[in-house]
């Protein structure tokens, strides 16, 4: 017999013993609330990301500020290059190498989607976002939301995304807490997250 | 038939018997210094921020429900799981135990072309034996969770499920380092970020050479494939994107029915867990993505002891165990004891109920004794397993579980077959009387039932019985 088979055997002979059958899911949690721009932001900023509300026409510059002078950017291939500055050395993603992305300064991304309440962005491979590794190797992570991309809570995050791209969600840099209890921001992941928020 | 755990490999039962594990600990007061303040630093976090969710309790019944939901169709659940990861392009094991699941990891690390793996921490893996699998297999597995790192570099257990390496200060945690982290830099300081920041440079290239990984998983969902790590640091992103291969193993539990669960248990998790609002990295995959990730995905679904454990009808509620901790934490044993004296990867009150279960009650039979039955436990659980009903329950079944008679069963047994006899019984409480004169008054029973007066006063018979006091009147 499979393994399959005796698995599966064994756990519907377990099934035998008992009265159980299908059970309703009370959802009367809550779904959505109002989109609160502030609560992104203060909820980011409790985990040491670093937020910048700015209008459209200042990402560039914004960018340029995060950045040190002269330094290098890994993008997605679909963002939009309105965003990056000048003074900069774009790495466009057409299959980099993992060095070449982890020693870039920073990389820059769009989002899927930014939850207020937890203050979490949330990157589904879509052009802008790329792939999992862009956002993964540099030291900073700076990412773009619009308001219109911020939702109030988990269940309406949920309920937006599609399952089957691959999905980061973050919040706040790496962190970890493993030592004594002391949160320390820049373990493996980015040491430092920028969300720039667009009205 | 339901089978549990197998013995002789794997980490569920313990050397020696609780109390005798939990005399050490509580006699080391660095150790319980450090437990305390753990679990009282994560309990008020954790209660911070469940404050600030005005639907928790509905929150809570909606997680119950779901689990009890999977539990009761498991095996169609499983299924569907299993065709919908073939669909996306990864492939399903099915491991029946401990060592066919470690076999099955070996196998496809060596068809992988490597002795080196790099891991996410995951609890299954530790139930089964994993690295020391892979060790004898001559598979190098390296731990990338800080706490992990700590716990494998320093030749120790976890005794935490969140925390591994709760039980262990910073000045102990850079002698581990600079004894056994090759290429650590000799002036390391006992400053958290400097000893994370050693972790970081000694793991990076480990992270970009390694083409296996292996993980666990938090959730799976069965209608879509897809399955869910949390965690913190960035090792499990590391993990699970950049090698070629990834395996994750699973105990079958961690399916849930449908994607929007995810919505529910993605709050109740890190709340009850290390009191964030979302842990800072949560990632979702959904068998192979082209150009991004592993394009290659093996999932293990295991059973080692959870069919035993389906089959109780009380004790099937385990299995609805997110792995949060929350229990570890709230429970008064636990921070006195450490997670080291429960001898089993699953400490605190859920060990004290799972680890029986997997293994059979006759095999841990200290276990569910190990709680005052105070119910903190099951206030905290974020999916609302009654703990201490399941508690109660185990140690009945140890009870019957014992061969070999007590003096108390003896004493008991022999007690229900005098007072089946009305003879025998006035002869008896005759018999009782006459021991005010044999002179043990307040002295307690003779042995071997001394033990049961060591701790409990006997009170003393009366001058007259209740029977002779009727037939005088």
């Amino acid at each position: 017999m499979s393994s399959r088979d005796l698995v599966l055997g064994r756990l519907r002979a377990a099934l035998t013993v008992g009265a159980h059958g299908p059970v309703e899911v009370p959802r009367d949690y809550r779904h959505a609330g109002p989109r609160d721009l502030d609560q992104l932001v203060e909820r980011l900023t409790d985990y040491r990301a670093h937020v910048h509300r700015v209008a459209d026409a200042a990402v560039a510059d914004t960018i340029a500020d995060i950045l040190p002078v002269g330094g290098t950017v890994v993008v997605p291939p679909g963002l939009p290059s309105a965003w990056l500055p000048p003074a900069v050395t774009v790495l466009p993603d057409e299959g980099l190498d993992n060095g070449r992305i982890g020693a870039a300064d920073a990389v820059v991304t769009g989002v899927a989607i930014a939850i207020a309440e937890t203050g979490t962005i949330v990157l589904d491979g879509s052009p802008d976002q790329g792939r999992r590794v862009l956002s993964l190797l540099p030291d900073r992570h700076v990412c773009v939301v619009r308001a219109d991309q911020v939702v109030a809570t988990v269940p309406e995050a949920v309920a937006r995304l599609t399952p089957h791209r691959p999905l980061s969600w973050i919040s706040g840099p790496s962190a970890t807490s493993d030592i004594e209890l002391i949160r320390v921001e820049g373990v493996h992941g980015p040491r430092q997250l920028h969300v720039i928020l667009l009205p | 038939m339901p089978a549990t755990a197998p013995a002789g490999v794997g980490q569920l039962r313990g050397e020696e018997p609780f109390p005798a594990a939990a005399r050490r600990s509580l006699a080391d007061p660095q150790l319980r210094r450090n437990l305390r303040h753990a679990t009282t630093t994560i309990r008020g976090k954790s209660a911070a921020v469940i404050a600030e969710a005005p639907d928790w309790e509905q929150l809570r019944a909606a997680g119950a429900a779901v689990k009890a939901d999977t539990i009761a169709r498991l095996p169609e659940l499983l299924e569907q799981l299993e065709a919908k990861v073939t669909e996306a392009g990864g492939v399903v094991h099915w491991a029946a135990d401990a060592v066919e699941a470690n076999r099955i990891v070996t196998d496809l690390v060596r068809a992988a072309g490597t002795d080196r793996i790099i891991k996410v921490k995951s609890m299954a893996t530790q139930e089964i034996g994993l690295n020391e699998a892979l060790d004898s297999a001559g598979i190098t597995p390296v731990e990338t969770d800080l706490a992990e790192l700590i716990v494998q570099l320093g030749g120790d257990r976890p005794s935490h499920i969140l925390v591994p390496a709760i039980h262990r200060n910073r000045a102990e945690i850079r002698d581990i380092f600079l004894r056994a982290m090759p290429g650590v830099d000799p002036s390391l300081t006992d400053d958290p970020a400097a000893l994370a920041a050693a972790a970081r440079h000694y793991l990076r290239k480990t992270f970009l050479s390694t083409p296996v990984a292996v993980s666990g998983a938090n959730f799976a969902v069965a209608e879509t494939g897809t399955l869910a790590v949390v965690e913190s640091e960035g090792n499990g992103r590391m993990c699970l994107t950049l090698p070629e291969t990834l395996i994750t193993i699973m105990g079958v539990e961690k399916v849930v029915p449908t994607w929007r669960d995810l919505e529910v248990f993605l709050q109740l998790l890190p709340r009850a867990s290390t009191g964030e609002r979302m842990n800072p990295y949560t990632s979702m995959w959904t068998g192979v993505t082209p150009g991004d990730g592993p394009q290659a995905f093996h999932l293990v679904l295991l059973d080692n002891g959870r069919s035993a454990v389906l089959a109780d009808e009380v004790g099937r509620q385990a299995l609805w165990c997110i792995r949060c901790s929350a229990c570890l934490n709230v429970c008064p044993v636990y921070e006195r004891t450490g997670g080291h004296a429960y001898g089993s990867v699953y400490p605190g009150p859920i060990g004290a109920v799972l680890s029986p279960q997997l293994t059979g009650v006759a095999e841990n039979t200290s276990l569910p004794y190990a709680s005052t039955l105070c119910g903190a436990c099951y206030d905290a659980c974020p999916v609302k397993i009654d703990i201490p009903e399941l508690l109660v329950h185990l140690r009945a079944e140890v009870v019957e579980s014992r061969r070999r008679p007590t003096a108390e069963s003896i004493a008991m047994a022999a007690a229900a077959h005098t007072m089946d006899r009305v003879g025998w019984y006035e002869a008896a409480q005759r018999a009782a009387r006459l021991s005010r004169l044999a002179g043990r008054r307040g002295r307690g029973l003779p042995p071997p039932l001394n033990g049961w007066t060591v701790s409990r006063d006997l009170p003393d018979a009366p001058a007259e019985t209740f029977r002779d006091w009727w037939a005088r009147r």
